[in-house]
């Protein structure tokens, strides 16, 4: 039986960490899932992703998300890094509580503009939590070599984990 | 052991209006289907079964698209729309995410849990459930662009899930 879904490469922070990358991504799967356990150490949630260390105008992304009370829809476009896609827990929630988030990127090797999607969530037993869809896209054609993950403010906390794998059709 | 394995996949050489998996092997406990397709004008993944056209499906969406989110529901239609937020996506790849579960038990309806999403200004990101009234195991599948093409170099790709 064919075994199509590869850990690639793990990380699991010892200590508060401002970024993390998954750098040489071999370019002979078909897709990549990134699953991310992680907390910031700041009041904000928001994780924002960076490929090929590429700072240019070149992101966008929109969500729908929930909050136990509300639903929402927001987006950004031509930012440096993607963003409005993903929510972490924040350190003005439950302790110990981490956020859980899955990007699938179809096609990272395609000539195509890479177009993303991913499912997040925070819940820590009280209000302020947020469940997010979202859908990101990085404008520019050439193969995914490098993932960066880093929270709009603040760092990783220690025992975040960050798991990357390849997954192929045939 | 393996229990994510490729059962087939399509890469299209030149515009489609439709693809299909069919003789779908039942050896399988559920069933993922990955497309990253181009359309060729706005359109939208409609999905059938076992090449029934019939109003035998239907479908519940939660969808943003960027401003505002909405929820929405469909009965007795002719096919499932995975894609929920707005139309596909003309210039690159709109990802989708299908699981069927149970495909091949002949007791049960089938559901389906799709997650789709464009993240440019035209496109939008939300999940949908869809089921299908018919208790036959699936055999085959088929998704079409709503009265578009998908385009060259679109992808499809089905996988088996095996629970033990």
């Amino acid at each position: 039986m064919a075994n199509t879904y590869i850990l690639i490469e793990a990380k699991t922070l010892t200590t508060t960490t401002a970024s993390i990358t998954f750098s040489s991504i071999p370019g002979t799967y078909t897709d990549l899932l990134l699953k991310i356990s992680s907390r910031n150490n700041d009041i904000y949630n928001e994780i924002h992703f960076r490929f090929n260390g590429n700072t240019g105008s070149n992101y966008s992304g929109r969500n729908v998300k929930g909050t136990g009370s509300a639903v929402s829809s927001a987006s950004s476009t031509s930012l440096s890094s993607m963003q409005d896609v993903t929510v972490q827990s924040k350190s003005d929630q439950t302790a110990s509580t981490f956020g859980n988030i899955e990007l699938y990127i179809p096609n990272y090797t395609s000539s195509n503009y890479k177009s993303m999607s991913s499912d997040s969530v925070q819940e820590n037993n009280a209000t302020a939590v947020e469940t997010m869809l979202g859908a990101g896209l990085w404008a520019q054609t050439s193969a995914i070599t490098s993932i960066e993950a880093f929270p709009s403010v603040g760092s990783f906390v220690q025992h975040s984990t960050f798991y990357l794998y390849g997954i192929s059709n045939s | 052991m393996s229990t994510y394995t490729p059962i087939a996949s399509q890469t299209l050489g030149s515009a489609a209006a439709s693809v299909t998996f069919s003789s779908i092997p039942q050896g399988y406990t559920d069933l993922i289907i990955v497309c990253d397709a181009i359309a060729s004008a706005a359109a939208n993944y409609e999905l059938t079964f076992n090449s029934d056209t019939g109003a035998n499906y239907s479908r519940t969406g939660l969808q943003g698209n960027g401003s505002t989110a909405s929820s929405l529901r469909t009965t007795n239609a002719n096919f499932i729309r995975c894609d929920q937020g707005g139309n596909l996506e003309t210039t690159f790849g709109n990802p989708l995410l299908v699981s069927i579960m149970n495909y091949s038990n002949t007791t049960t309806y089938k559901t389906i849990l799709s997650r789709s999403g464009g993240g440019s200004s035209a496109g939008g990101t939300g999940a949908v459930v869809g089921l299908w009234r018919n208790t036959t195991a699936i055999t085959s599948l088929n998704f079409a662009c709503s009265g578009a093409t998908f385009s060259s170099g679109s992808t499809f790709s089905l996988y088996g899930i095996t629970a033990a």
